[in-house]
């Protein structure tokens, strides 16, 4: 066989690779998403992802280079201009759900020189996100529109039904 | 001992304890624990939503606040921590534009505290992990911390009227930075404004973040060499003078300020004590026995 042949296999093994993954993708692909990290304080979040994709049709507005589209973000194009889509395509696969636990701080400290240390978590990652399109384009902004509150969140708050009484704030204290 | 060996002893002494405070004074500035924990607090991604507010209610067991920590009516005026909240957001409007700007205050854990140095009961500590924490059993209430602090943090238990103690942000070292957990505010913000970390990759994670958005951010770290560095740490979109930060604060730790003066107290308390009253005994030896109104004197020169 000569190089030419090889080049052939490997070029419709990788196109093959590619389809099957991408067909894989569309399949695990979930209609909605239950956020439920906060479920102490909130009711869960169902995440419309259904909605959204009809909306936005962009994947890569929220999937920045994984499903396929190429990076855009001016940093990250300094050094992955040709860098392919990488495999992880679900948030937390890359923002981790507890960025600044000892165990997290450890991964990133054990290589000081990688240049994603700085990432940002899920909880930041969906928040900074969904608020910024949100706020452009309309969407709801206010905490509760999302995820309302349980009797839990607010007595965390001292909010709703358990906010403090009139009469309790004359004779409190000072300035607060 | 004659006067004479006296005379030189003291001043062999005297100098001895000058150049040993004098040299201490001098000494190298403490380049801080090298494991201290931190946080970077990035203004610009604060919503003002109190989160942390009320994070630090619950974990510090802080009685229930006067408002609701949804009430943005606080906003109204701009607050500083008290015995009853630890942390408090403000909110300024600058000239900036995409709205108005929000700020945390709260201790911001200095490598070199003002309030440790300042304390005459020895209640405060610098931890391993760079928290300042205090020991409310020690503290007598003389409040010497709070003129010290250079971010008017510390604040009084005014309302307790036979034990009124120093109440302050502790980092939440008791029960989570001991154990290697960030502080409840930091793990409740929404926003990611704060991330803890160790302080020297925080001071590296905000230079790269104003490296990659220079309009974004005004090139500065608050905290980085204020007062000789700060554990918390900021960065802002806006002029720090506008967002509440004294920029007049310098970057020497205020003990720097403090350390020769506090080097001379012994000297003068124990030292000069010893030595005029050395002094005093020596010039009045002679004259012992020749006070006015002293029988005995009267009698020593009726004698004869």
């Amino acid at each position: 066989m000569n190089a030419v042949t090889h080049w052939l296999i490997g070029g419709v093994l990788l196109m093959a690779l590619t389809t099957a993954s991408a067909d894989s993708r569309a399949k695990n692909m979930p209609d909605s998403i239950n956020l439920d990290s906060m479920e102490h304080l909130y009711e869960k979040v169902n995440f419309n992802h259904a909605g959204h994709i009809r909306l936005i049709k962009d994947c890569a507005v929220c999937h920045h280079h994984t499903t396929g589209t190429l990076v855009e973000d001016t940093n990250c194009v300094r050094c992955h201009n040709n860098s392919g889509a990488t495999a992880v395509v679900t948030c937390k696969g890359c923002h981790s759900a507890q960025p600044f636990s000892a165990e997290t701080i450890r991964k990133n400290r054990s290589n000081l020189k990688a240049y994603h240390n700085d990432k940002l978590g899920l909880k930041g990652a969906y928040h900074q996100n969904c608020t910024g399109c949100h706020v452009k384009n309309g969407g709801p902004t206010g905490c509760q529109d999302c995820h309302p509150r349980k009797k839990e969140g607010d007595a965390f708050y001292n909010a709703g039904e358990q906010a403090p009484k009139a009469q309790e704030k004359g004779k409190s204290r000072g300035n607060q | 001992m004659k006067r004479r060996d006296f005379l030189k002893a003291c001043t062999i002494c005297g100098v001895g304890a000058t150049l040993g405070v004098s040299k201490k004074a001098s000494g190298a500035s403490f380049e801080g624990y090298p494991e201290r924990m931190g946080v970077l607090v990035d203004l610009t991604r604060c919503v003002g939503c109190r989160s942390c507010e009320a994070a630090c209610n619950r974990e510090q067991q802080l009685p229930a606040p006067k408002a609701s920590f949804d009430d943005q009516s606080v906003f109204g005026k701009k607050r500083r921590p008290t015995e009853w909240a630890y942390t408090v957001v403000n909110r300024y409007e600058t000239e900036r534009e995409g709205g108005p700007v929000y700020r945390k205050i709260q201790c911001n854990h200095c490598n070199e505290p003002a309030c440790l140095t300042s304390c005459l009961v020895n209640a405060y500590t610098k931890t391993n992990e760079g928290a300042v924490i205090y020991n409310p059993k020690v503290c007598i209430g003389c409040r010497a911390c709070m003129v010290a602090c250079p971010f008017n943090v510390p604040a009084y238990s005014y309302s307790s009227a036979f034990n009124p103690v120093v109440k302050k942000c502790i980092f939440c070292y008791d029960t989570r930075l001991k154990n290697g957990k960030p502080p409840a505010c930091v793990e409740i913000c929404p926003q990611e404004v704060l991330s803890f970390g160790y302080l020297n990759d925080l001071i590296k994670i905000g230079h790269e973040r104003i490296r990659e958005m220079p309009d974004k951010y005004v090139d500065h770290i608050y905290g980085e060499k204020e007062v000789g560095g700060t554990g918390w740490l900021y960065l802002s979109g806006a002029p720090f003078d506008q967002v509440g930060f004294d920029t007049t604060i310098g970057n020497e730790p205020i003990i720097s300020n403090v350390k020769e003066f506090l080097g001379i107290i012994p000297m003068v308390l124990v030292i000069w004590p010893a030595l005029f009253t050395g002094f005093h005994l020596l010039s009045t030896r002679n004259q012992s026995h020749s006070h006015h109104g002293d029988p005995h004197s009267d009698q020593e020169v009726a004698k004869p």
